[in-house]
């Protein structure tokens, strides 16, 4: 085989390569067993007995925390899914609020991906066969906004509807719950 | 007396008139009186009617008091008038608390006490505990306590807060609906389950929360849902087995709505076949609504059973073009085997969720110097109407409060005059809709007094910004597609009670009340009415002058039925449940976020200062005059 072939072969597979690095979309598509992606144990707790370690926060909260496409595609999807029904623009009504300081099963990116796929007993559905992780991951960032949690160059300055409420640049970061690590 | 204005009032009245929207004919000039909102509470407007020419108790469905309290309306008429008369204006001011008792529940506390033969019957909002009390002993304890154990998961489909809005009794069992859509029958004796039968799939977003009505050998049931876009219904249940007698949905094929040979509406507008269906986009009718959650009323003459028709859905208007029957009406059925008799469509095409779920009250009345057999409908798209129930005419629809978002009812055709500029379109916000959502008079039902012939209305006074937006439809989630924020009224009171006489169509008296009154209202043959306010005090007004002669402040707002029974040691008691809650309590049931305007469907932002005004609970209080 000749250098230039060789050469040429090089080009390909890197550029193949490169081209499959780009394809993250494709990772999270709505055929891959959801289990394995969405954090689906993530614990709300804060006990630990026997001095266990609560786990990590997941390593995928990065992708999705802070990012700016990933929110706003998440307030859509808050939309169009009816959360804005029962939770409203945050401030809570059939569900309860989402921008206070109170989180009955954890304010961490992966603990309210875990609600929002498995339902919790009080009402609240679980969504894992209807979203698909890559979209319940979206929305959980999206949640985190009401409450100011993302950094402010993050969030929509205007809201995608027709309310009067606040927009998110002006969301103030509540206090965040003490199993929440994501900001700390 | 006649149109007696005194002239202050007149000239106010005329200022009024030029800064409303709208005065028409129709619209009566109480409809533009909010002027009369700023004197002081419990001023007389008017004189009331003259015994020989007012409205009476429709006698077969309201017969005489036997001093138990055995269904939330008292009687088939819903009439909430106790015959007791022990406790009167001039000793009222002595009323001293009996008894408390705490249900344990923190949710909106709708439903009322039952008194039955020396025994309380209390059902509690979710879980929809059952508690029999004896009467009969000191501090009246508990005697047997039923617990359905309803799915928790109903508390993620009930639209505004998991309230209940009571039981009844009939021979010698209790009866009642569970959040998750069960109806249970319980013997009264022991608190032992008769039957259960399960009617409303909360899968679908199907719950219940109105109080069954027992009749004629049948348990009436409705579902609620229509912000879930649910199929709405009512159900008749054989009062003995718990079985399916028949269920008329309220969309749909006639065949689905019970509507037979024997249906006569005395409109146009609601004649011709398969209306359920040919009303509504295609398929939009499976969807849409129609929920029957608030009040039945049965006339035992003519066996009829009357009920009002909830909201279309989703509340975006542009989704389902039409005028969306049978929603927002009302339905006149044969009890026995639900045949529809006659239909009336109070709002065709509803733009602002006035659901037509309000009490219906069942009277004679003079009328064109006839006595006709009349009900009354003090509506939640604020007019007042009096229709002949066994037609289904109305002989009057006059607002009680202040209406700009219709202009008034055409007597001749029926049909509700729409004002256009306040239609809802996807895309833009309307501003100034009065009334807003809740209606002038939400589910919370008035009492009618025989001997003053007045209609005592606890209402709203709140106006809304409404913004239609795509609502997209996944069972089992909220199918409303509106963003909604609710402020004050004119006059700056969020709510009201007002005497009516419904035989001249005008306000004797009102009282101005701060918060919306969600409370409903008791009166009595002594002379006084009853209601509560939802920063949690309970009052007692003279029926005939509004005057406030007691007060009484509870631990919670006020949103229960209050009630009057006669103790087994002979004396007169009030009885009512303190517990803030529902769609207006839910800023503190549901521990709301007040920065939201938009929060549970926009009511929080009119009640944004309820927190600090009063917390949640649920304790019975019972009064009586000391010996």
């Amino acid at each position: 085989m000749s250098s230039r072939c060789l050469a040429s072969l090089l080009i390909f597979g890197v550029a193949a390569l490169t081209l499959s690095a780009c394809d993250r979309e494709e990772r999270h598509s709505r055929s891959k067993p959801v289990g394995e992606t969405v954090p689906a144990g993530e614990s709300p707790d804060t006990i630990w007995p026997g001095g266990s370690v609560p786990a990590a926060l997941d390593p995928r909260a990065k992708l999705y925390d802070n990012n700016a496409p990933a929110i706003s595609q998440g307030q859509q999807l808050y939309m169009q899914m009816n959360c804005v029904g029962c939770h409203f623009h945050g401030g809570g009504g059939m569900g309860p609020p989402l921008m206070d300081d109170e989180w009955r099963y954890g304010g961490r990116i992966d603990q309210i991906a875990a609600s929002i796929a498995e339902g919790r007993p009080n009402g609240m559905p679980a969504w894992r066969d209807k979203l698909t992780d890559d979209q319940i991951w979206k929305l959980a960032a999206y949640v985190r906004t009401m409450s100011g949690q993302p950094s402010k160059d993050a969030v929509g300055s205007r809201a995608e509807g027709m309310s009067t409420t606040t927009p998110a640049t002006l969301a103030p970061r509540e206090p965040a719950h003490s199993s929440d690590t994501a900001g700390q | 007396m006649p149109g007696v204005f005194h002239g202050g009032v007149m000239r106010r009245v005329g200022k009024a008139c030029l800064v409303a929207v709208l005065c028409t004919a129709t619209v009566a000039l109480s409809g533009c009186n909010r002027s009369a909102d700023k004197q002081a509470p419990g001023k007389v407007i008017a004189g009331s009617p003259p015994a020989a020419n007012h409205a009476v108790l429709a006698a077969a469905a309201s017969p005489a008091d036997d001093g138990n309290w055995t269904m939330p309306g008292k009687d088939y008429g819903a009439s909430r008038f106790s015959g007791l008369n022990q406790i009167n204006p001039a000793n009222v001011g002595k009323l001293a608390l009996s008894f408390t008792f705490s249900t344990g529940t923190t949710k909106g506390f709708e439903a009322p006490p039952l008194v039955v033969n020396g025994t309380m019957y209390i059902v509690t909002p979710f879980p929809n505990i059952l508690y029999a009390l004896d009467l009969t002993k000191p501090g009246a304890p508990t005697k047997w306590v039923f617990k359905p154990k309803p799915l928790a998961a109903s508390q993620g489909v009930a639209c505004c807060d998991v309230v209940n809005r009571g039981a009844v009794y009939d021979a010698g069992k209790i009866f009642f609906n569970t959040l998750d859509g069960q109806t249970i029958a319980v013997d009264a004796n022991s608190g032992q389950q008769v039957w259960r039968t399960q009617l409303g799939d909360i899968q679908k977003g199907e719950t219940i929360t109105m109080a069954p009505l027992v009749a004629g050998g049948k348990v009436l049931v409705g579902n609620s849902g229509g912000e879930m876009g649910v199929r709405g219904w009512v159900a008749a249940l054989d009062e003995g087995s718990g079985k399916l007698a028949w269920r008329a949905y309220n969309t749909g094929p006639d065949k689905d709505v019970l509507i037979g040979s024997r249906f006569k509406p005395f409109y146009a507008m609601d004649q011709g076949k398969d209306l359920g269906v040919k009303s509504w986009p295609p398929d939009a009718w499976k969807i849409g609504g129609g929920t029957v959650w608030g009040w039945l009323s049965y006339d035992p003459e003519t066996k009829l059973v009357y009920y009002g028709v909830g909201n279309p859905g989703p509340w975006n208007p542009d989704q389902r073009p039409g005028a969306n029957k049978w929603t927002t009406g009302v339905f006149a059925r044969d009890i026995s085997n639900g045949e529809a008799v006659w239909y009336y469509q109070t709002t065709p095409h509803d733009l602002f969720d006035h659901d037509d779920i309000n009490e219906i009250i069942l009277a004679d009345m003079p009328w064109h110097g006839q006595r006709r057999p009349v009900m009354f409908r003090p509506a939640r798209a604020g007019f007042f109407y009096v229709q002949d129930r066994r037609t289904g005419q109305v002989l009057s629809a006059a607002p009680f409060g202040y209406v700009n978002a219709y202009k008034g009812v055409d007597l001749k055709t029926g049909m509700m005059m729409p004002n256009h500029d306040k239609d809802p379109k996807v895309g833009r916000v309307v501003r100034d809709i009065c009334p807003a959502a809740p209606g002038l008079k939400d589910w919370n039902p008035s009492a009618f007094s025989p001997l003053t012939g007045l209609v005592y209305i606890p209402h709203n006074n709140l106006c809304m910004d409404f913004g239609a937006m795509e609502a997209n439809y996944i069972s089992g989630t909220p199918y409303v597609g509106a963003d909604v924020k609710m402020y004050a009224g004119p006059g700056g009171n969020r709510g009201a009670f007002t005497a009516w006489d419904p035989v001249n169509q005008r306000k004797v008296w009102e009282i101005p009340e701060d918060l919306p009154v969600w409370s409903p209202a008791l009166v009595t043959a002594g002379g006084i009415v009853f209601y509560g306010t939802m920063d949690g005090w309970f009052k007692a007004v003279d029926a005939r002058t509004g005057k406030q002669l007691w007060r009484f402040k509870a631990g919670s707002g006020i949103i229960g039925q209050p009630i009057s029974y006669k103790g087994p040691d002979g004396r007169q008691y009030i009885a009512f449940v303190a517990g803030v809650g529902g769609w207006s309590g839910a800023v503190v049931s549901g521990n709301l976020d007040t920065r939201d305007p938009t929060a549970a469907l926009g009511f929080v932002n009119a009640v944004k200062d309820l927190p600090m005004k009063t917390t949640a609970g649920g304790m019975l209080y019972v009064f009586t005059l000391p010996r």
